[in-house]
């Protein structure tokens, strides 16, 4: 379990995010709406030691991140950049190997422990078929399901992905997120996952928490959150929101402009 | 859905396994490259001898090994087993070490700060280790000094200063807070360069007589070597590519890029700092007796990635082998191509290499280097 207890972020001293308090619980996806700019990725980085802690605390199991080495956090908390830079002349299977990182030591080399623990992740999420191509030549597909490949390879606790269905095609999005939710489950992993199509969380969250300006705007399920005053305050944006015709998750639609006729 | 694990493991990760062996049967044939060549460079000069008879008077240099070797006609007078052994372990060996080594410090230094910055572009001298060398040796050439300290005369001395602080000026400048931006440091790097180079280029129009030994620095040679130049290059040398060497994975997943590897669990801007140290180390006491050879350092790791891929656990330990034989042979030439004249090894590096360098990049081409 991921607690963040009254946390503040931020570059150079200068805070981006204020005041955090969130909890990502084993086997839950936790997911993290806002605008461009609202600290979605401040907040994960924040959460493997990449920024600064300026005040507050994280804590994982209880413990303090900050007295946690970061190798062995590394075994803790994996992460799914944002559209990951992935060096072109590996092959998959190494990029996947590199998730081991964290539980070998300084000079021994993978084993076949740690060969099969890769495999294992590439056949969970469907990459096994392309294991010996190199990474320059995936697809932002291909590539996003190796990242979450490598994150599973290193065993962690929770997983953080930060805009993983980015420049994604529909179909690809669901794959993604298809996936992931069933490996929280499978696994028991705490899932934090920051998301800019407000329809994808609706149907994936099983909690949420809407951010704007570096603050905690609302929190609750996807029902509560996802409401028409809710995103116009911080989207500003004109919506109307409408349950899902199966599942009735909330629905969120643009209304005016474009291609429709004038009633 | 994903498939559950137990699904999962229908099969073994093995056939991935299995390149590692190439590689390493590679690794053990340039090591018997390496010996080949060295024992064959020392046949080569003045007077020519037959590569048997090098090979046991190398051998019988050894411990525990006890080979009289046979003395040898050259235009009808003999010559004896004493005069033998010292042409090719007073004169000839240690030339032919150095060379080895200076390439393999080289080669290892180009492939480190390639992976580093992740810049194909980068060589071993990206940092001003190159110009502040230079315009450490040429003030030695221009002034009065005379320094005798162990085998450092004043050119190699003041090449190592100049050396070394060039790259603590870059690196001091780089710095913003507690981190280390690669970016920075290469824009550093070519300012610091710039300026250097500008003062030695001054240096030299007023150089007069010492000029032509300026400008042989400057393109880098091996021409009399001694064994005490060999004893304080190769600790040095040994010492920092053990250092890099066993850097090799995290320099591998620092090819992903920084966030991801420090999310990875690896201390990026330690691992930055100690590799950077010890390919300065590398770099600069290889070039200080030798001057600046071009070339070798950015070529070498580049046609090993061409070949054997990106992975630096090979990348490494191969380029070391394959910089020490590329010099050792380009010195060869340097001095056996028009004798008595030597023409400057840096020429042969860049005549003999870029052409086949090029080969392999036509052959290869589309491939990602990185």
């Amino acid at each position: 379990m991921i607690e963040l207890d009254n946390v503040s972020l931020g570059y150079d001293h200068q805070a981006v995010l204020h005041n955090i308090d969130m909890k990502a619980k084993p086997g839950q996806v936790l997911g993290l709406v806002g605008p461009n700019g609202s600290g979605k990725s401040t907040l994960i980085k924040g959460m493997t030691r990449v920024i600064d802690l300026l005040s507050g605390r994280i804590s994982i199991d209880s413990r303090d991140i900050r007295t946690i080495k970061q190798v062995e956090l590394a075994r803790l908390v994996a992460t799914v950049p944002q559209t990951p830079a992935l060096p072109g002349a590996f092959t998959a299977f190494e990029v996947v190997l590199m998730g081991r990182t964290p539980h070998l030591g300084f000079l021994r080399y993978e084993g076949d422990k740690d060969l099969a623990i890769a495999w294992r992740a590439m056949v969970a999420t469907y990459t096994e078929s392309f294991a010996e191509r190199r990474a320059s030549e995936l697809s932002g597909g291909e590539r996003q399901r190796l990242v979450i490949a490598r994150a599973l390879t290193q065993e962690p606790k929770a997983m953080l992905l930060d805009e993983p269905t980015a420049n994604l095609d529909i179909n690809h999005q669901v794959e993604i997120l298809d996936l992931v939710k069933s490996l929280c489950r499978e696994q028991s992993l705490s899932v934090i996952i920051a998301l800019h199509d407000l329809n994808l969380a609706a149907q994936y969250c099983d909690w949420m928490i809407m951010l704007n300006g570096g603050r905690v705007h609302a929190e609750g399920t996807p029902v509560d959150i996802l409401t028409a005053p809710n995103i116009k305050r911080v989207y500003g944006a004109e919506v109307i929101v409408y349950p899902h015709p199966i599942n009735k998750l909330p629905t969120t639609l643009i209304t005016g402009g474009g291609n429709h006729e004038p009633s | 859905m994903a498939r559950t694990v137990a699904e999962a493991v229908r099969e073994p990760a093995i056939p991935f396994a299995i390149r590692w062996q190439s590689r390493v049967y590679s690794l053990l044939g340039l090591a018997a490259l390496l010996v080949v060549v060295i024992v064959f460079a020392t046949t080569i000069g003045s007077v020519s001898i037959p590569f048997a008879t090098s090979f046991q008077v190398l051998l019988s240099q050894l411990p525990f090994i006890d080979i009289t070797p046979a003395s040898l006609e050259v235009s009808g007078a003999a010559v004896s087993p004493a005069t033998l052994q010292t042409i090719i372990i007073d004169l000839r060996l240690p030339r032919i070490l150095l060379a080895g080594l200076v390439g393999a410090a080289l080669a290892v230094a180009g492939a480190t700060y390639q992976g580093l910055f992740r810049n194909p572009l980068a060589d071993p001298y990206l940092l001003g280790v190159s110009t502040g060398a230079g315009l450490g040796a040429t003030i030695a050439m221009l002034t009065p000094f005379t320094v005798a300290w162990m085998a450092f005369g004043a050119v190699p001395l003041f090449a190592v200063i100049g050396a070394v602080g060039a790259v603590a000026v870059v690196y001091s400048l780089a710095r913003v807070g507690k981190t280390l931006p690669a970016t920075t440091l290469i824009l550093a790097g070519v300012a610091l360069s710039a300026l250097l180079s500008a003062a030695t280029s001054y240096l030299m129009t007023i150089a007069g007589r010492e000029l032509h030994g300026i400008v042989f620095w400057l393109l880098g040679g091996l021409y009399l070597t001694r064994w005490s130049e060999v004893w304080i290059v190769l600790p040095c040398v040994l010492a920092g590519l053990v250092v890099i060497w066993i850097h090799a994975r995290p320099l591998n997943v620092m090819q992903l890029d920084e966030d991801q590897a420090q999310q990875l669990g690896i201390n990026v801007e330690r691992v930055k700092l100690i590799l950077l140290a010890a390919a300065t180390l590398i770099t600069s006491s290889a070039i200080c007796f030798t001057g600046l050879i071009g070339f070798v350092g950015i070529l070498v790791p580049h046609a090993v990635r061409l070949i054997w891929g990106p992975d630096h656990r090979f990348l490494l330990p191969l380029s070391t082998l394959v910089g020490a034989v590329f010099l050792i042979l380009a010195d060869t030439l340097a001095r056996s191509i028009m004798p008595p004249t030597e023409i400057p090894v840096g020429i042969i590096t860049a005549f003999c290499g870029a052409p086949f360098f090029l080969y392999l990049l036509r052959r290869r081409k589309g491939l990602a280097f990185f």
